[in-house]
């Protein structure tokens, strides 16, 4: 079964839009009508950000050396990989030898990449 | 043994017209009511007097009994910054732009010597009471006081914020008081 639309069958929602649009606008003029003519005292440091009573210098976006962030991940790498000699230390006696070459070879990956980064210059904070 | 009835008292009505289920009254007198018993407070406290305010709001002494249980640490919210405590001269612009930044209605209470007159400390790098910075509505001696005084003090800021009329705020004399102040500029 076949139906065809005809424009008119659209006037409901066209009613509804200006409904809609008409309510924001009159909503909008009427508070503005209404509002009164008082007015509170505004003063200028009254608008300012609350920084519990001290005054705001400079803006919180500005941007800084990406040196601190480098660091402190290389830090941060470095400091867990600690946590792989804990295990190790206090089975040394179980491990013997075998162990021991192991945890040569991972030292040697470890102090390879330190290496790397060194040569990079990425510890070098004066550049 | 036998169970202890509590006694609530509830807000006592203000003056009015009274009929069987009506009552007729001001809108000054209802809100003001309404504020009286829901003061949120800022503490601004610098010493001593402060640790008498934590026992106030403690559960001993319990502020909240007279509706001002939610502390505001934002002036934004506040209704009553209470200055509790030795004022520095450097510290009084910051009084002053945390007074300043409160919504309005706003009240002031000096909790102590210190805060009220500079106490003890008359010497060249305390404030000699805050009411040289921001007007103050009460004054509470002491040092410290203790904190039934405080709480004497607060109910005497309940009774002003209960009977402030609602234009005060807009008026000229109001006005006038901030600008003599220099909080609001003479323009």
């Amino acid at each position: 079964m076949e139906r065809t639309f005809i424009p008119s069958d659209y006037l409901p929602i066209i009613v509804q839009s200006a409904v809609a649009l008409g309510f924001v606008v009159v909503t909008m003029a009427l508070t503005h009508y209404i509002g009164g003519k008082r007015k509170r005292i505004r003063t200028l440091r009254k608008d300012e950000n609350f920084e519990c009573g001290i005054e705001v210098k400079g803006n919180a976006r500005f941007p800084f050396s990406v040196k601190y962030f480098l660091i402190a991940i290389l830090f941060v790498l470095f400091d867990v990989e600690i946590i792989f000699f804990y295990p190790w230390a206090i089975n040394f006696k179980e491990f013997g030898w075998d162990g021991f070459w192991e945890m040569l070879l991972f030292l040697f990956f470890l102090l390879f990449g330190f290496y790397y980064i060194y040569k990079k210059g990425a510890l070098n904070w004066e550049e | 043994m036998g169970a202890i009835k509590p006694i609530y008292t509830k807000a006592d009505p203000p003056e009015g017209y009274s009929a069987p289920g009506v009552f007729a009254t001001t809108f000054d007198k209802v809100i003001g009511l309404a504020r009286s018993n829901s003061i949120w407070p800022l503490p601004f406290a610098t010493s001593c007097c402060g640790i008498e305010f934590m026992a106030t709001m403690g559960a001993h002494y319990d502020l909240g009994r007279f509706g001002a249980e939610r502390l505001s640490f934002s002036p934004r919210q506040a209704d009553l910054l209470m200055v509790m405590g030795t004022i520095a001269k450097k510290m009084g612009p910051v009084v002053q732009q945390v007074y300043e930044q409160m919504a309005e209605p706003r009240w002031v209470i000096a909790v102590g010597a210190c805060a009220s007159s500079g106490g003890i400390f008359d010497t060249y790098s305390v404030l000699q009471g805050i009411d040289r910075i921001v007007p103050v509505d009460v004054y509470v001696p002491g040092c410290p006081p203790r904190p039934e005084q405080i709480i004497d003090g607060f109910m005497r800021i309940q009774d002003l914020v209960a009977s402030e009329p609602l234009r005060r705020r807009y008026s000229d004399e109001y006005r006038e008081l901030l600008i003599k102040y220099g909080i609001l500029k003479n323009e």
